[in-house]
Formats: structure tokens, sequence, C-alpha cells
């Protein structure tokens, strides 16, 4: 997904002299190539990550579209003050960038876990969320943020393997139907999309028709799609790497609670309130907390099973 | 801009700008009223004689950049917006009020306030970004920050700090108000800041200290900024927290306290304002 938003910036930023790149010190293999190429775009505030957003509310202020980068938490939660009153409350045009959202940077340890991010950044006025499900959307996702004025998290992986057979139509705040399906419509969001499309595949060879929607934004969100999954499949889940406070699930159970005309059964896949409490990969860490595609699957057919 | 041929009467702009930001505190009730008293001469320079800056083009992509750190310092910024024309004089009435001029500068609907401010430590980084887009695009616009001396005890104003002078920000100046009192007590006795100028320069910006109520002495530094080509400025002005009224000097309470209606026309005639009328 880096792959894809660097070669968007690339593209973009040999167009517009406006559109910046500041990193925290981070970004190795990735960012040299637009450094080079524009070095008056480019700026390293070394890991000073409250410094890195108030500089890039201030260079957004002169009229600059500013993507600050740098991994995990870093770029969140260190400085989220920035983030709220400089960038959010004068809706300036910066784009955090945090690679490794979740737990790809897993054997790091809970430093390097961004496992909060969607819920804290949601509670922001003027901030749009952008979870790009593989590299497709991550190159689709920061073109359209690019023009899409004001406050934007995009918040990507470092999994280079699209999902996508064709390029999608992609808009921010309009989820993208994977695959239609009858019994349960499994919305996924970021890199879980992959992790969604296997669930479904276990799913079907269990005489259970799932569905897979693509629910890059999660701020705006696509309030219609959920509806419509409410309407025409017998139940929904949610599938993130990330809390279950805050994040996509609750803001899908938001909207089911609120607009959806009839109970829908609904289960949330999440990290449950926990910290990890073992070393381990990305795919090790998604089991513990019952995340890889089998554990979801596997609870997914015993309770519609038992709903049956 | 040039320095105008009359020398201005600067003490009696500032202390016209004291009573304003006393008499908006007053009738608010509201707190800080000390902190607007400190800085109030190097404001009225400032705005009087070296901001490059129109109240008809408020946000004329060149013009100097004015923000205030320390935002809790908020009516002596609405009283010189208010003299210079960027704010109607009627809104000082409304501070603090419903539907008013905000307790901390706030950028809503008010021309003139370049960030809003109110929690520490934010004005700096965001004036390196400021500053550094000014370089980049060769733009001749200068960006001055005024800062408190108990501010520098966030960490932030320090990444943004070793930030300017690496990037050689020489269109960058910062005024300390160093009244030497900060929230609870006297900056000595809570984080000390000594010795700060050894501070400054050890960060490589060049740094005077000035008697930030000498307003000779506050007009010269402004207008010999950068002190040195490619290196930020830092003026150290040493100030009087509660300066012009003798009972709010240099006293920590009146950082809280506010003033009863019969110490008003006391304070008007010790500010030597002849006609005051808010």
């Amino acid at each position: 997904m880096r792959n894809g938003l660097i070669k968007a910036l690339e593209e973009e930023g040999a167009k517009n002299k406006n559109l910046w790149l500041v990193v925290g010190d981070l970004g190795f293999s990735v960012i040299e190539k637009f450094e080079k190429s524009y070095p008056d775009q480019f700026l390293n505030t070394g890991p000073a990550e409250q410094n890195m957003t108030g500089i890039a509310a201030g260079l957004a202020a002169t009229g600059k579209t500013v993507f600050t980068y740098s991994i995990a938490n870093f770029p969140i939660m260190r400085c989220l003050e920035q983030i709220r009153n400089d960038v959010c409350y004068h809706n300036l045009d910066v784009k955090i960038v945090a690679v490794g959202a979740g737990f790809q940077y897993g054997a790091l340890a809970s430093s390097h876990h961004g496992t909060e991010d969607i819920g804290v950044l949601r509670t922001m006025p003027n901030m749009t969320i952008v979870a790009p499900g593989d590299r497709i959307e991550s190159e689709l996702a920061t073109r359209a943020l690019i023009y899409r004025p004001g406050p934007a998290y995009l918040r990507i992986s470092t999994e280079e393997a699209p999902i996508h057979k064709k390029i999608p139509k992609f808009e921010i705040g309009k989820a993208i139907t994977i695959r239609l399906g009858k019994d349960i419509t499994l919305i996924s969001t970021g890199s879980m999309l992959k992790t969604a499309v296997d669930v479904a595949e276990l799913l079907k060879a269990k005489k259970i028709d799932a569905g897979v929607i693509s629910m890059h934004t999660v701020k705006p969100l696509d309030e219609k799609a959920i509806l419509a999954a409410a309407k025409n499949t017998s139940a929904i889940a949610t599938l993130e790497e990330h809390q279950i406070y805050g994040g996509l699930g609750s803001a899908v159970s938001e909207v089911l609670a609120e607009q959806a005309p009839k109970k829908v059964p609904y289960f949330r896949f999440g990290i449950t309130d926990s910290f990890a409490k073992k070393i381990g990969s990305r795919d090790f860490l998604r089991k513990e907390f019952g995340l890889d595609a089998h554990s979801i699957a596997a609870r997914l057919s015993s309770a519609l099973r038992r709903r049956a | 801009m040039k320095r105008t041929a009359a020398k201005k009467d600067y003490g009696q702009i500032a202390n016209k700008l004291r009573m304003d930001a006393i008499m908006m505190i007053h009738k608010a009730p509201a707190a800080h009223v000390a902190s607007n008293l400190s800085p109030a001469d190097i404001i009225a320079v400032l705005y009087e004689d070296i901001l490059n800056v129109d109240p008809k083009k408020p946000d004329d992509p060149d013009r100097d950049r004015f923000l205030m750190s320390k935002g809790h310092a908020t009516s002596i910024i609405w009283a010189v917006l208010a003299h210079k024309g960027f704010i109607s004089h009627e809104r000082l009435y409304g501070y603090y009020k419903d539907n008013g001029l905000g307790g901390h500068v706030t950028k809503l609907n008010t021309p003139g306030v370049e960030l809003s401010t109110g929690s520490l430590g934010h004005a700096l980084p965001f004036a390196c970004g400021v500053a550094l887009a000014g370089k980049r695009a060769k733009k001749n616009y200068r960006v001055f920050v005024m800062l408190s001396d108990g501010e520098l005890d966030e960490g932030s104003n320090w990444e943004a700090i070793l930030f300017a002078q690496h990037f050689k920000l020489d269109n960058l100046t910062i005024i300390i108000d160093y009244n030497k009192i900060q929230s609870l007590a006297r900056v000595e006795d809570t984080i000390n800041l000594e010795p700060l100028a050894k501070k400054f320069e050890a960060f490589n910006w060049a740094t005077k200290e000035i008697d930030g109520h000498n307003h000779e002495e506050i007009l010269k530094t402004l207008e010999s900024v950068p002190f040195q080509k490619d290196r930020p400025s830092c003026i150290i002005a040493h100030t009087v927290k509660g300066k012009g009224v003798k009972f709010m000097e240099d006293s920590v309470g009146w950082h809280y306290w506010n003033t009863k209606d019969e110490q008003i026309p006391e304070i008007i005639k010790e500010l030597g304002l002849k006609n005051y009328k808010f």
C-alpha cells in the first residue's frame, strides 16, 4: 500500500508544486525518489511529531497540501492536540499518513501497534478517515485525498498484493462492493479486506453465502451501503484490525441502531479491549484475537447456524 | 514597514491598549489580566511600526505574520486589532460574552488572527511552517511569535527551536515575554529557565536581551531583525507582569484576580489616560 501512496504522490507532485511530503524521520526506501525529484516539496522534521504536525499546519496555511508521514501511532497520538487545534480546528489541508496500522509491526511490540487511531480520530470535526483495503485502493485514495481539501487520515500497511482484480471506481465516502451474498455481509476496513475475502470463501464451503464490502472510508461513513446490506442480507459483520471500541464496528453499529428498520444480527470483529499480551508477528497476533480468516469463519458459521 | 518620521508616543498607545484589555477583562469578568499587561509595550511597537499588515488585506499572502503563542493574553490582542482597524471597537464589548470575542486568541470571524491558540506550545511549530514556505517561495514576509516564559516548559517549542536553526529560518523571530511569573509561582521556583539567553545561543539562534518596556529599545531591536543572516532571531524581553498598574505588578495572584469597579478610575489615572472611554 505504501507503493500505491508514493506512486500517487510522485505523479501528483510533479504536476502540483503545492503538494508537500513531510516525514518524521521515517520512510526508508519509500520516500527517497520524492525527496530527490521535488526537494522543495519535501521536508524531514526528525522524529518530532508535534513539530511535524504544527509545521504541516503552517505550510497548509500558506496554501500547500501537506502529507505528513510516519508509522503506527507516532503521527497521531504523539501530536493529537496539534491535529485537533492546529489542523482540524483551522480546517487545514493536512493529510496524516500512518504506515503499519493495526498489528503490522507485530513483533516490534505494543509501542508500534496502531490499534486505537481510528477511534481517536473519528471524534475530530472536519476529519476524513480512509483505510484502503489494498495497494490499488491506496493509490486511488491518495489521489482522491489530494483533490479533497481539508484534514484527513490515511491508514495504510506495507502489504502490496492487490485484492481488486481490476481498477474499481473509487470515491471517498463510498464503499466498494467486492462480492454480493445473501446470508451475511462482511464489512471490512483497511487490510482486513484480504481476510474478509478469505472468510467469504471459507463460508461458501459451508454453504453460507457471504458478501464483502471494502469500507475504505470510515468517516464520512457510507451509511447507504450499510443500510442496503442490512436490508438485503440476513446478517452483518465488521472486520477491523483495531480496538472494537470506537472504530469501524462502533461506527456501523451507530448507523444500524439508529437507522435500520429492523434488527439485524450483527457481529463485530476487532481487538477486544486489550493490548497484545504476547510477542509475535501480525498473523500470530491476529490469531490471538480471533481475527484470522479461520477463526472469523468458524465463529460466524456457528452463530449463523444457531440462528437458522 | 518603514519607521515613521515623527516619533510616536508608544507609551500612550500601549497604555490605551492596556486599559482596553483591563476593561474587557473587568467587564467579562475573566482572568489573566496581568499576562496582558507585560507584553503591551512590545505589541504596541510591533503593530505601529514593525508589522507589514493591512486591515484592508488581512489575507495578503505577502503580509508579515504575528502569532500570539501565549493565547491567554487575548484581550491585548483584541485591543490592538481594534486599534488598527482589523475589528471594530464595539466588538471589544463582546469579549468573553455569548457570540462575542474569545477568551483565548481565536480565529473565528476575527481578521488579523493567524492562529487560534490557548494551549501552550502550538504557535512556534506552525510559524516554522509558514516561515519555511516563505523562504522556499523566496517571499519577503517575516514571522513573529510571542511566547511566554512559562510556556517554554512545553517540549514542542524546543522541537521547533531545533528545527528553525537547522533550516536557517532568518525570517522567523520569537519574542519571549519574560515576566518571570508563570501560572502558579515564579518561574525560577517552578522550572528555572536560566541561563536562558545562553540556551538560545547554544541552539544557534541570534539572541538579544532587551527591556520589554523601553519603547526605543524595542523598536531598535525589532527593526534590526534578522540579527544575523541564516539564523532565526530570539528577543528575550525582560518584562514585569502586570506592568503599568502598581498593585498588579510582579504578582502571581493577578493571573487570576479581577478588578473592582472602584479600582478602574485609579487605574485610568495611573496609566496617564486623559478622557479615556472604553
